[in-house]
């Protein structure tokens, strides 16, 4: 075979016929792209699994070999971490209080945010557009900015340390961003249908309520679990509004927990991994929703 | 069991309330004359929400301004003197750098690997399991990711069997453990990994969604002209995603710039890992709320232009519309 024939063969190689050689050719050329792919994915897994993994080990055996000697026999599992973490005074209660914080704090925001978006999409009002822009500025405003005053205001209505002073804090700062997402949504629902039920007298309660709140099920899906994941993983507006309180969620404590054990902080690890069950188990099953919320939030443009 | 019963009255009642505030407002609204309806509706529908961001952020962030101006007891004007000890505090300035030093590697290295490892897995079959494995860290929280990376980062002295990975690593090769998190040399850029470790697969699923965009006859043309694949990143795929790049750099600037929770839960700010936003809080703590206000104000100051890019580039969407 002479070598202009071997490059008139690649050439046709591009076209229908592939030779098992050149198949092999470029196999081994894509070759680095699966190794450089591979490495990336265990850089990027392989730390979660290593603590997972830990978190159903002995204190003795953490503090004596890497997780991944447990690979090999005697594995010596054990639920003595989870056994030990949930004793600790406050670890089992402050899951409850983050749920306690998470929900009603990602209904109240939601619920106001989709009827102030609303009125941005489908009326007209002097100062509209300015009011907007504001809220478009007030998307980046850095939280700490606003801590200071916020403090002082429960302080001086008597709600500092108390759940719900979380809850309308974490709703202040989210409505911002979930008021344009939801503006943008609903402002891109068809006009002919908002306009055909005006001209059979709904009034804008009936809109709302029948057409736009069905229509925008959705965006406020991905949104709930944005803003929910958002709220139970949240440490500084907890730490700021409810740190020295009774009612410190599980993020606080656990922080609480890492910074003041120096040595043997490791049975902590189930801890985190009760933590961050929630977030995983709904990532795993909601997926596409959970991505959806991601891209839309931010690719516009 | 208060607590439980409150939560439960928070979750059902604020719905009825605020679709009794609708119903019956609307009630009223509509005996109105025509001209006074139009006028009213809309703050009537727009008033809870601009309510709370006008006592949540916009009236918080005018008092912190004043705030950081006064002593900590918000008694006198001090003038300057909250930000003159900003800019002079050893400890501040150190955050200061640190806080730089967030910007840009956590930037550049967090976009930089989300369009690489988009652009890699665009190519390959398995693209959506290896896109799980790379987003997997964004729904963890901050305060489960550092202890995830105590471990990794985990140290003993040497002679000793490392129970860190990444010190068994180095032990592999022959090499002496590294206390990462200690040592001043090392210890930002552990941080500043975890930070980038937490969100590449966010950048990377912004990225691949606009890159999904991008026709396949454009690179066909391409290759078909002879570009080799470096080329075809280099002038037609960057290029094309250059939009939705700036994007996900705002956003990551403005991550960066927040910066909390890896820090104090890491290191809490010791052997000269503190940035903006823990230093302020440790001000915060100390009741010294002048001079916290005043480190939020400089955290303001320098997220500013990113907030004027974010208003222009919304307007011209609208136009667009």
């Amino acid at each position: 075979m002479s070598a202009e024939q071997v490059t008139t063969r690649r050439e046709s190689a591009v076209g229908a016929g592939v030779s098992a050689l050149d198949r092999l050719g470029y196999r081994l050329q894509r070759l680095p792209l699966h190794l450089v792919i591979i490495i990336l994915c265990a850089i990027w897994i392989v730390p979660t699994i290593g603590m997972v993994i830990n978190s159903f080990r002995g204190l003795q055996d953490m503090s004596q070999a890497g997780w991944w000697t447990v690979l090999f026999p005697p594995h010596g599992f054990t639920l003595d971490s989870y056994k030990q973490v949930l004793q600790i005074e406050g670890v089992a209660p402050s899951i409850l209080y983050s749920v306690l914080i998470t929900i009603p704090a990602t209904v109240i925001q939601l619920a106001i945010a989709t009827m102030g978006a609303y009125a941005f999409a489908w009326m007209r009002f002097p100062g509209r557009n300015l009011f907007f822009i504001v809220i478009v500025g007030l998307m980046v405003v850095p939280i700490q900015m606003t801590l200071i005053p916020v403090l002082q205001i429960f302080k001086a209505i008597h709600l500092s340390g108390t759940i719900p002073a979380v809850w309308l804090a974490h709703s202040g700062y989210g409505l911002p961003f979930e008021v344009f997402l939801l503006r943008n949504y609903l402002g891109g629902l068809p006009r002919e249908i908002f306009e055909s039920a005006e001209v059979d007298g709904a009034g804008h309660s009936v809109r709302f309520l029948r057409i736009a709140v069905p229509m925008t099920i959705p965006a406020i899906a991905s949104l709930t679990i944005f803003v929910f994941l958002g709220i139970w993983n949240d440490l500084l507006v907890a730490l700021t509004f409810l740190g020295v309180s009774p009612f410190r969620p599980f993020t606080v404590v656990i922080t609480g927990l890492v910074t003041s054990f120096g040595g043997g902080w490791q049975f902590l690890t189930a801890a985190a991994v009760l933590q961050m069950s929630l977030p995983l188990a709904v990532f795993i099953f909601l997926q596409r929703y959970f991505v959806r919320g991601i891209t839309s939030g931010s690719v516009k443009g | 069991m208060d607590q439980i019963i409150t939560a439960v009255v928070a979750v059902v009642g604020v719905p009825l309330v605020l679709l009794g505030y609708i119903i019956l407002g609307e009630r009223v609204l509509e005996r109105l004359s025509d001209s006074l309806q139009k006028w009213i509706r809309p703050y009537f529908w727009a008033l809870p929400a601009i309510g709370f961001a006008t006592v949540f952020m916009v009236y918080p962030l005018l008092r912190t301004v004043v705030i950081s101006f006064r002593n900590s007891d918000d008694t006198e004007w001090i003038g300057l003197a909250n930000y003159n000890y900003f800019f002079t505090f050893p400890d501040t300035l150190t955050a200061l750098r640190n806080s730089l030093l967030w910007l840009v590697f956590y930037t550049a290295i967090s976009v930089a690997l989300g369009l690489i490892i988009a652009i890699l897995l665009d190519r390959v079959k398995y693209e959506s399991i290896a896109k799980i494995a790379i987003f997997l860290p964004v729904p963890i929280s901050a305060v489960a990711a550092s202890i995830i990376w105590k471990f990794m980062f985990d140290y003993q002295p040497p002679g000793t069997p490392q129970t860190g990975t990444l010190n068994a690593i180095l032990g592999l090769f022959g090499r002496d453990p590294v206390a990462w998190l200690v040592n001043s040399t090392t210890n930002n850029a552990a941080l500043i990994f975890v930070g980038i470790w937490t969100i590449t697969g966010f950048c990377m699923v912004i990225i691949s969604a606009s890159l999904k965009a991008i026709s396949s006859e454009v690179l066909e043309a391409a290759r078909i002209d002879g570009a080799n694949e470096f080329r075809i990143v280099q002038l037609v795929i960057t290029p094309l995603l250059w939009p939705t790049i700036t994007v996900v750099g705002t956003t990551m600037i403005i991550n960066a710039l927040k910066t909390f929770d890896i820090v104090y839960v890491m290191t809490n700010g010791a052997y000269d890992t503190d940035v903006i936003a823990t230093r302020m809080f440790s001000q915060l703590q100390s009741a010294h709320y002048g001079r916290a206000a005043a480190v939020g104000v400089v955290l303001f100051i320098a997220i500013v232009p990113l907030l004027i890019v974010n208003i222009r580039r919304f307007q011209q969407q609208e136009e667009q519309r």
